[in-house]
């Protein structure tokens, strides 16, 4: 009896820290469905687009808010009359938990069961990669929204043919950083803190350090540490006794307050700098004072009107602010609807063919598909600084990769 | 329902199912709690992805490898810890399993935390099928033999188990072995069906789904592992449309389950013909009135 009451209490101890792990963020109000209201058009008129992303896990708050947007979007566009002469635009969303095994499921369900012409999404790299065969299978496009790996498109010098996005690629923002940093700043020895378990963070630091160097600077202090660490003053003090004059966080929000913190606490007055994971409404919430006069290399400049008419309308349905994936996922609803109306048809090869050479401007920038690499080619990155509780924008910023 | 989209879901249902199966062996017929076993499926599947990718073996040999290579790994952990008893062992293994995952993010051979893409896609359904019943013919014959029912005495009584003559630790590292053996095989074919690898798909969260699964479909019992893989495995599938809620309902299912059936689905019995003919002759026998002559199939 003592072994099967262990083996009960064990049972329930780890569905609760499976349920803990799925649900760490607070769920919203959010239905998985979208459209609803559209229900009453007829079945032939409606266009799917599907989804997919976390709704649940670390990344939910970035997820749910580009599901939010993608909802709003459709919404505006099938009241203003719809796309190609009237049809209506449906969105079916479904949760990843930032998972590569579930990523293929849902690529599965949205290709098979619900025959969506177009997949927008996911958000992250890990799980934007493996959906590849399944759309090369089910011969349907998808537009990643801030998948910046280079492999989500372009795979061993071969482009993925149903593989798009609307983000720039780490190398490309590694490379901006390090350029924006040395040559605009004057920083020449820079600290770097990453996530060694975080492939975005591996990722940005391996070109950020790249290119820092063959412009001529020194990385004097490298130091990682690994997800789920709240305490960073060991690797800190390292990063102080080496005295560099920019501290690059190649991380997201939440590891970036709590090290803005630390390093502080310690008495490191050196400017920070940081990738696209860190703008978020959470970072002034949580460390106010410790991010300021921080530079951040980011997607979008929030200052312009385009993008705070989008703020606004986003800020009216929803109450809260948007995130910066809100912006990526506009723009993918844009470069979708402008490859649907140049295909004709709602077919999902004449749409993938439309999007190749598709060209067009969102709020975050010209949009101009490649046709060898399928990412938004020579786009411009916005390099914000954090004022008070604002991402004052800076410039904007290329660079070039060789 | 569309096929593809089903056929892909049992696919991975049969992945699951073989990581399974070996850890049924250690946790239910050995008595030992694994959470590491998400470790030995990331070293089969590095592994095995590394010989198909970087070698060109073919695909059979390369899981065969994956395997050996998550045995061999587990033989020498199995050595340090396995003096360790009940919950020491449970935390040794949580302890590997994280290890394992926080060195391959270092191994940048493998493309570290970003990832390895470009595996080719060999895992079918068909191929699955058929690794897992050889894997389950095997797995009953194990159980079955002397060896088997050593691992289960072992289990219902160490101290009295080693009275009679049964070498304790040798059975434990037997059961060990064999089970990461099985963990290495089901690694390497889902590397060839996700054709990319990442170590966070082998995380703390994989090992403990891997024993919810072996003590859902109840200890001890082989079909019963095969019921809770095909099940636990398309309930969050079935679940899909309740969006951010559908983990929150899987795991108040399972709980209830649980709590109604405490020993798992199958509680120690087996679907065998011959239990099943036992399982029909009892309900003859009640039916008459009579009390019932034989034990109801258990396997021991």
């Amino acid at each position: 009896m003592y072994k099967k009451s262990l083996a009960l209490l064990l049972v329930s101890l780890m569905i609760l820290t499976l349920a803990l792990s799925g649900c760490s963020k607070p769920a919203t109000e959010t239905g998985s469905e979208g459209g609803g209201e559209e229900e009453a058009t007829a079945a032939d008129e409606i266009i799917k687009v599907g989804w997919m992303g976390s709704l649940t896990g670390d990344q939910a708050v970035w997820g749910q808010c580009e599901l939010n947007t993608v909802k709003m979007l459709f919404e505006e566009i099938n009241a203003e009359g719809g796309v190609l002469d009237g049809k209506k635009l449906e969105v079916i969303g479904y949760d990843t938990k930032g998972d590569p095994q579930e990523a293929v499921n849902v690529a599965k369900r949205l290709t098979g069961q619900d025959k969506v012409v177009a997949i927008i999404g996911p958000n992250a790299s890990g799980n934007a990669i493996p959906i590849a065969p399944v759309l090369e299978e089910a011969k349907v496009p998808d537009i990643a929204t801030v998948a910046t790996n280079p492999k989500v498109t372009v795979l061993d010098g071969k482009v993925k043919p149903f593989n798009f996005r609307v983000c720039f690629i780490d190398p490309y923002q590694g490379a901006v950083a390090a350029g924006y940093g040395y040559d605009v700043l004057g920083f020449r020895k820079a600290a770097i803190l990453y996530d060694i378990a975080d492939d975005y963070s591996q990722g940005l630091t391996e070109f950020f350090e790249e290119f820092f160097i063959s412009k001529g600077g020194t990385i004097v202090a490298k130091e990682a540490f690994k997800f789920g660490d709240v305490d960073f003053r060991p690797q800190l003090s390292k990063i102080k006794e080496a005295n560099p004059d920019v501290l690059f966080l190649p991380v997201f929000f939440k590891e970036a307050a709590l090290i803005a913190n630390q390093a502080r606490e310690l008495g490191i007055t050196v400017p920070l700098m940081g990738g696209d994971g860190l703008p978020s409404e959470q970072l002034f919430t949580m460390a106010k004072d410790a991010v300021q006069g921080t530079y951040i290399v980011n997607h979008v400049d929030y200052d312009d009107p385009d993008v705070q008419d989008l703020k606004t309308r986003y800020r009216n349905k929803y109450g809260k602010e948007m995130e910066l994936n809100g912006y990526l996922a506009h723009d993918a609803v844009v470069l979708l609807i402008d490859a649907i109306e140049r295909a004709g048809v709602a077919d999902s090869v004449k749409i993938t063919e439309a999007l190749e050479t598709a060209d067009v401007q969102g709020v975050t920038g010209r949009i101009k598909i490649g046709k060898d690499t399928h990412n938004p080619e020579g786009k411009e990155a916005a390099i914000v600084k954090i004022e008070g509780d604002r991402y004052v924008f800076q410039q904007k910023y290329s660079a070039q990769l060789d | 329902m569309d096929l593809n989209y089903i056929l892909g879901v049992l696919t991975l249902a049969g992945i699951n199912l073989m990581a399974v199966l070996g850890l049924s062996l250690l946790t239910g017929f050995t008595g030992m709690f694994s959470f590491g076993h998400a470790g030995f499926m990331a070293i089969g599947g590095y592994t095995s992805a590394m010989m198909t990718v970087k070698f060109g073996l073919p695909f059979i040999p390369a899981l065969l490898i994956g395997g050996l290579a998550a045995s061999l790994v587990s033989s020498v952990i199995g050595r340090l810890t396995l003096k360790l008893k009940g919950d020491y062992f449970c935390i040794a293994t949580l302890g590997f399993g994280e290890a394992i995952r926080l060195i391959l993010d270092n191994v940048q051979y493998f493309g570290g935390a970003r990832g390895w893409p470009g595996i080719p896609h060999y895992t079918q359904l068909p191929n699955v099928i058929i690794l897992n019943i050889i894997a389950i013919i095997i797995l009953a014959n194990i159980v079955r033999s002397k060896h088997g029912r050593n691992m289960i005495a072992v289990r219902e009584e160490e101290l009295a188990s080693q009275t009679v003559g049964i070498n304790v630790f040798k059975y434990k590292l037997i059961s060990l072995m064999i089970s990461a053996a099985y963990a290495g095989i089901a690694g390497g074919l889902m590397a060839h069906y996700m054709t990319f690898l990442q170590p966070k798909m082998f995380s703390l969260v994989k090992s403990t789904e891997l024993t919810i699964i072996v003590i859902f479909g109840g200890l001890g019992s082989i079909s019963g592992s095969v019921l809770g893989a095909l099940v636990l495995t398309s309930l969050p599938e079935i679940l899909r449309t309740f969006a951010q809620w559908r983990l929150v309902i899987y795991g108040l299912s399972v709980v209830i389950i649980m709590i109604t059936r405490p020993s798992g689905l199958m509680g120690g019995y087996e679907f065998t013909p011959s239990s099943m003919k036992k399982l029909y002759t009892r309900m003859k026998n009640k039916n008459k009135g009579l009390p019932s002559q034989m034990e109801g199939g258990k396997t021991v």
